[in-house]
C-alpha cells in the first residue's frame, strides 16, 4: 500500500478545498438570475462600505442644510434631486446603506444563531427539553413581531444596537420551528444512526451529521430574511424608533418624504428604489447560494 | 467448542403500547427470548421475513437499543455492563454495513470524511494522526475497489454499488473484529450483487472477519454463510450449518420458506460450505 499513500501525501488539504470551491463556482455560474442577485448584493455591499465616502455632497450627509437649494426637481447637479432642507437625496441614500444592510446582517445573523440553537436542541433532546423550548417560542410568535421590536426598542432606548437587538429577539421563533423540524427529520437518518453505531459522541452526530444537512434551508431562510430584515429595520426607523437623525437611514428618509410624497416626488424615490433593490438581489441570491450548497437540489 | 465472539442469550425486546389522539397501539414484541452464538471468522446467516425482528437484533446488537431482557455478550462481556468509555471502545469492534446505500451515507461530507470519520472518532484507540488518517482512507479504498481519486467526492455521485462500498470501507476503517452486515445487497442490482458478494468474501479471507448476515435473500445466503438461524415473529426457529437446514429442513417454517424462494439455479459446489 505504500505506493498509494505517495500521491495522497502530495495532495495536500489545499487543492481537494480549491476544487470544491471551483465546482461550486461552476454550479453558481450557470444560472443567470443568481449572479444578477450577486451583482446587486455586491453593490450593495459595496455602497454599505464606501456609501458616505463616495457620496457627492459629503456635507449633507453629516447633515449640513441648505434652505436656498430645497426641494430642487433631480439634475445634473442632483440627480434624485434635493430633500425639503436642501440635502442631496442621493448623497443620503448612498450613506444610508450601511445602517440599513449591517442592521440587516445584525438581525439575520443573531435570530438565526438563536433560533438554530433552540431549534436544535429542542429536536435532538425530544421529551420535556423539547415541549418546554417550543411551547416558549409559539409563545413568542404569538406576539406581533413589529409591537414586541417596538416595545424593546422602547425599553431599551433608541440606537443602532437596540435597533438590531429588539428586531432580533422577536425574529429567532421562525428559524427555531424550521430547525427542530428539519433536524426531526435528519434525526432518523440511515446515516444518522450509522455515526451512533460508530461512536461518535451526540455533539459530533448534531453538529456534524444532523446540522448540516438541515443548512440549506436556514441559508435560504436567512437570504430571504435578509430583505425583510432590511425592510423591518425601515419600518423602524419609518415610525420613529431606531437610528436617530442626522445618521441617514432609509426607513427615515422615506417617513420624511412621505409628507411631500404627491409635488416633490422625488425626495422618496430614491430610498425608495434602493430598498428595493437591495430585497431582490438578497432573494436572487439566496436562491443561488441553494443550488450550489444543496447538491442535490439542483436541476 | 471455541469461545464465541458474538452471544446472544434469551433476548426479548418489547415496544411498550403508546397512548395517542386516536386511541392505543398493542404494545409489540419484536424479540421474544432469542439465543444465537456465533464463532470466530465464521459467516453466520439470520434469515427472517419483514417484521421477525431481525432489524430490532441488529439495533440490540449495536446498543442503539436496550433489550428488555436477556443478555448480549461481545467475547465474554456483558454489554448493557459496560461504561460509556467501554461501550465506545466496543465500538470499533462490532461495525455495521446497512442496507440501503443511498441512506446510509451523509451527503454533505466527502468519500475522505466518511471513510475517516471512525478513525478521528476512535483516534486514541488507534492513533492515527492527519496524514495517517488519510493513507488508511486511501488504503481502504484500494481495499474495496475503489481508487485514490474518488476521495474528494461526495457520495451522490457513486453508484449504488460503489456507495456500499465506501460503506464497507468505513465499516472497516476501525479495525472491527465483528461486522454486521444488514441485507448489504438487497438494494443493488444483481449483477452489482455478485460483485459486493464476493468482494465481502475476499475481505473475510483477508482480514480474519466475522460476519453476522441478515437477509431474507436464501440464494445469497446460501453462497455466504457457514451456519444459518431462521427467525419468524421474534422466535429463533431453527438453527445449524447451511448445508443441513438447505437440504433437510427441520421446521414448517423452513420448509415453507424455501418452498416459496423463486427457483433460482445455484452452483452446485457452494465455495464457502
Amino acid at each position: 500500500m505504500s505506493k498509494l499513500a505517495d500521491p495522497i501525501a502530495a495532495t495536500a488539504a489545499g487543492p481537494v478545498r480549491r476544487e470544491k470551491l471551483a465546482r461550486a463556482l461552476f454550479r453558481f455560474r450557470q444560472s443567470r438570475l443568481s449572479l444578477l442577485g450577486a451583482a446587486i448584493v455586491a453593490l450593495v455591499l459595496f455602497f454599505a462600505l464606501l456609501g458616505s465616502v463616495l457620496a457627492p455632497y459629503p456635507d449633507d450627509v453629516r447633515g449640513s442644510v441648505s434652505t436656498a437649494a430645497r426641494f430642487l426637481a433631480p439634475s445634473a447637479a442632483h440627480p434624485f434631486g434635493t430633500n425639503e432642507v436642501g440635502q442631496d437625496v442621493l448623497s443620503l441614500t448612498m450613506a444610508g446603506t450601511t445602517v440599513s444592510v449591517l442592521a440587516g446582517f445584525g438581525v439575520v445573523i443573531i435570530g438565526s444563531l438563536l433560533g438554530t440553537l433552540v431549534g436544535a436542541v429542542a429536536g435532538f433532546a425530544g421529551g420535556l427539553v423539547d415541549e418546554a423550548l417550543m411551547r416558549f417560542t409559539d409563545l413568542v410568535l404569538t406576539i406581533p413581531s413589529l409591537i414586541l421590536a417596538m416595545a424593546i426598542a422602547a425599553a431599551l432606548g433608541p440606537g443602532f444596537e437596540n435597533m438590531v437587538l429588539a428586531i432580533s429577539l422577536s425574529w429567532w421563533p421562525g428559524y427555531a420551528r424550521l430547525v427542530r423540524g428539519e433536524v426531526l427529520a435528519a434525526r432518523e437518518e440511515v446515516y444518522v444512526t450509522a455515526a451512533r453505531a460508530i461512536g461518535a459522541s451526540p455533539a459530533r452526530v448534531l453538529f456534524r451529521h444532523i446540522l448540516p444537512n438541515c443548512l440549506s434551508p436556514i441559508i435560504v431562510k436567512m437570504s430571504l430574511d435578509m430583505g425583510f430584515a432590511i425592510l423591518t429595520v425601515a419600518g423602524l426607523g419609518f415610525i420613529g424608533i431606531g437610528v436617530r437623525p442626522p445618521t441617514p437611514e432609509w426607513g427615515t428618509l422615506l417617513s420624511t418624504a412621505r409628507s411631500y410624497m404627491p409635488d416633490y416626488w422625488w425626495t422618496a424615490m430614491a430610498p425608495g428604489m434602493a430598498m428595493f433593490l437591495a430585497v431582490f438581489g438578497f432573494n436572487l441570491l439566496g436562491d443561488g447560494l441553494r443550488d450550489v450548497l444543496d447538491p442535490r437540489g439542483r436541476r | 467448542m471455541v469461545e464465541p465472539i458474538l452471544e446472544i442469550q434469551g433476548v426479548r425486546k418489547t415496544y411498550p403500547a403508546r397512548r395517542s389522539l386516536f386511541g392505543r397501539s398493542a404494545a409489540v414484541d419484536a424479540l421474544k427470548g432469542v439465543s444465537l452464538a456465533v464463532t470466530p471468522g465464521e459467516s453466520f446467516g439470520l434469515v427472517g421475513e419483514s417484521g421477525s425482528g431481525k432489524t430490532t437484533l441488529t439495533r440490540s446488537i449495536l446498543r442503539l437499543e436496550a433489550p428488555t431482557a436477556g443478555r448480549i455478550l461481545f467475547k465474554g462481556e456483558d454489554m448493557a455492563r459496560l461504561g460509556p468509555k467501554a461501550l465506545r471502545t466496543l465500538r470499533a469492534r462490532i461495525q455495521i454495513v446497512f442496507q440501503d446505500p443511498y441512506a446510509s451515507l451523509n451527503p454533505r461530507m466527502t468519500v475522505e470524511e466518511i471513510v475517516s470519520e471512525p478513525m478521528l472518532v476512535h483516534r486514541d484507540i488507534l492513533r492515527l494522526d492527519r496524514a495517517g488518517r488519510r493513507d488508511r482512507a486511501a488504503e481502504l479504498l484500494a481495499l474495496v475497489g475503489l481508487s485514490t481519486q474518488h476521495l474528494a467526492r461526495n457520495p451522490h455521485e457513486f453508484s449504488g454499488g460503489q456507495r456500499q462500498r465506501i460503506g464497507i470501507a468505513r465499516a472497516l476503517a476501525a479495525g472491527p473484529e465483528l461486522l454486521l452486515l444488514d441485507e448489504p445487497t438487497s438494494a443493488l442490482d444483481v449483477s452489482v450483487q455478485a460483485q459486493v458478494l464476493n468482494l465481502l468474501i475476499d475481505l473475510q479471507d483477508r482480514l480474519g472477519l466475522t460476519y453476522l448476515f441478515i437477509s431474507h435473500d436464501l440464494a445469497v445466503v446460501r453462497y455466504l454463510c457457514d451456519r444459518v438461524a431462521l427467525i419468524h415473529s421474534g422466535v429463533l426457529v431453527e438453527e445449524g450449518p447451511t448445508r443441513e437446514i438447505f437440504d433437510a429442513p427441520q421446521s414448517d417454517y423452513a420448509r415453507m420458506l424455501l418452498g416459496a424462494a423463486p427457483k433460482v439455479r445455484v452452483p452446485p459446489a457452494t465455495p464457502s460450505g
